[in-house]
């Protein structure tokens, strides 16, 4: 059996009451010490911030684990549940605060916005893993729009901006095994 | 429950939404534009996304929330403020399933929509109806172990937005969902049945597919109905996309 999919339909500029919580970016336990603090700009094919994306982080626990913990729309303070919700600001700009992933060294990222049929999906490297099977297949000026990169006098700090189209447009990604139907997709340009 | 097995109910087309005219009216004002909504062009990626083959992806899997983050009053959006919102009463209801039929369990279901009058508590919302002091619009519930939610609101109203002149957004609830998987991840919007703004929304139009087109539209349901107290709709949701536990007993 397979049924026919809920169709995605635009986040629309009013999500900003629903979706946001206070704690959203921080999913690194207060204080800890191996937290890296990755931030930077969504921008349009125009090079204009983007002030009223969403951005969603889904990620590995510092042990490899991707149980994932309840608690991300209120969090403890404690629990690392590998789920973070931030809206980007007036200038485009967003802040995360988390634990490094274990295992496959990426941040899963899922962008939402307003003029946006559909949310896109790409990632946030911090290392260039070895036996990625993603990485080696995209030519070498693509890949690294998945890379995040240090920020030179910060304590762990790194930069990654998303672009959603132009020249330095953003490798955005899908996953066939998801049988993603075409009424899904996102629609061209 | 419905006793029309899930697949028929799923994939048949809604029979009344049919295309409205084209054509311009007799008096010569322009003919409403039909054009389905294609997003920002600037914000559109111009290159298709690519596939990532394999299993064991990150994506494959996908954040879990529990009673820590959503409370038992979160699903009713009636009862957040010291009165009652204007507005009829409706509950929103249904199952979240995945491709295979298998219910989504436990899992966040997040809504958000304009007030009975058709005006958004966001600060961005410029339209000239009344805010409701005892609305706010936005709820939260988790799905139980049959993958049901439910929700207790008022009916939004229609509003203008700027696609063209003149173009109206047909009363309809925002929804978020999330699956077993983060590749699953859904934000959508539900309309309601027999309205005739639908087959005059844009964004409505934007989905191509007539079986996708139905999707998106709940049903009235009056065995859902609470008697004297509120109307009851029926919406279930197919999350694309794949399960993190295919071999899962059960259906
Ligand atoms: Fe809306």
């Amino acid at each position: 059996m397979s049924l026919p999919v809920t169709p995605s339909q635009t986040i629309g500029p009013f999500y900003g009451e629903a979706l946001p919580v206070p704690g959203g970016g921080e999913p690194a336990p207060a204080g800890h010490p191996d937290t890296v603090t990755l931030h930077g700009r969504v921008y349009d094919g125009g090079g204009t911030p983007v002030p009223d994306a969403l951005l969603e982080f889904w990620q590995a626990a510092p042990d490899g684990s991707l149980a994932g913990a309840p608690g991300s729309l209120a969090r403890d303070g404690v629990t690392f549940t590998g789920f973070a919700r931030v809206p980007t600001g007036r200038d485009g700009r967003y802040v995360l605060r988390t634990l490094p992933p274990g295992g496959a060294p990426f941040l899963s990222l899922c962008v939402f916005a307003p003029g946006l049929s559909r949310h896109l999906f790409t990632r946030v490297y911090f290392a260039l893993p070895e036996d990625d099977p993603l990485l080696p297949a995209l030519p070498a000026g693509r890949r690294a729009t998945l890379l995040a990169t240090e920020d030179p006098g910060t304590h762990r700090g790194y930069r990654f901006d998303v672009h959603l189209s132009g020249e330095r447009e953003t490798v955005f990604l899908e996953f066939p095994c998801a049988g993603r139907t075409e009424e899904s997709r996102p629609s061209g340009s | 429950m419905a006793s029309e097995p899930l697949q028929e109910q799923l994939s048949r087309p809604i029979p009344d939404f049919t295309d409205p005219p084209a054509a311009a009216p007799a008096n010569g004002a322009p003919a409403y534009d039909l054009a389905p909504y294609r997003g920002l062009p600037l914000r559109q990626p111009a290159r298709p996304p690519v596939p990532v083959l394999g299993p064991g992806a990150v994506e494959l899997t996908g954040p879990v929330f529990g009673p820590a983050d959503v409370g038992p009053l979160d699903s009713d959006l009636t009862r957040q403020h010291r009165g009652e919102p204007l507005g009829e009463r409706i509950t929103v209801s249904g199952r979240v399933l995945d491709r295979h039929g298998r219910p989504v369990r436990g899992q966040l279901v997040e809504v958000w929509q304009a007030n009975a009058a058709g005006r958004y508590t966001h600060r961005a919302d410029r339209h000239a109806a009344p805010l409701d002091p005892n609305f706010t619009g936005t709820g939260r519930c988790l799905t139980d172990g049959e993958g049901r939610y439910h929700f207790t609101t008022v009916r939004p109203g229609a509003y203008p937005w700027n696609h063209h002149r003149n173009a109206w957004r047909p009363p309809h609830l925002h929804f978020s969902l999330f699956g077993t998987a983060f590749a699953q991840r859904l934000v959508t919007q539900m309309y309601f049945p027999g309205d005739p703004l639908v087959p005059y929304d844009a964004l409505w139009r934007a989905i191509g597919d007539p079986v996708a087109r139905a999707r998106v539209i709940a049903a009235y349901d009056p065995a859902r109905n609470v008697p004297e107290w509120s109307l009851g709709y029926r919406w279930d949701i197919v999350l694309d996309g794949p399960a993190a536990t295919p071999a899962e007993g059960g259906r």
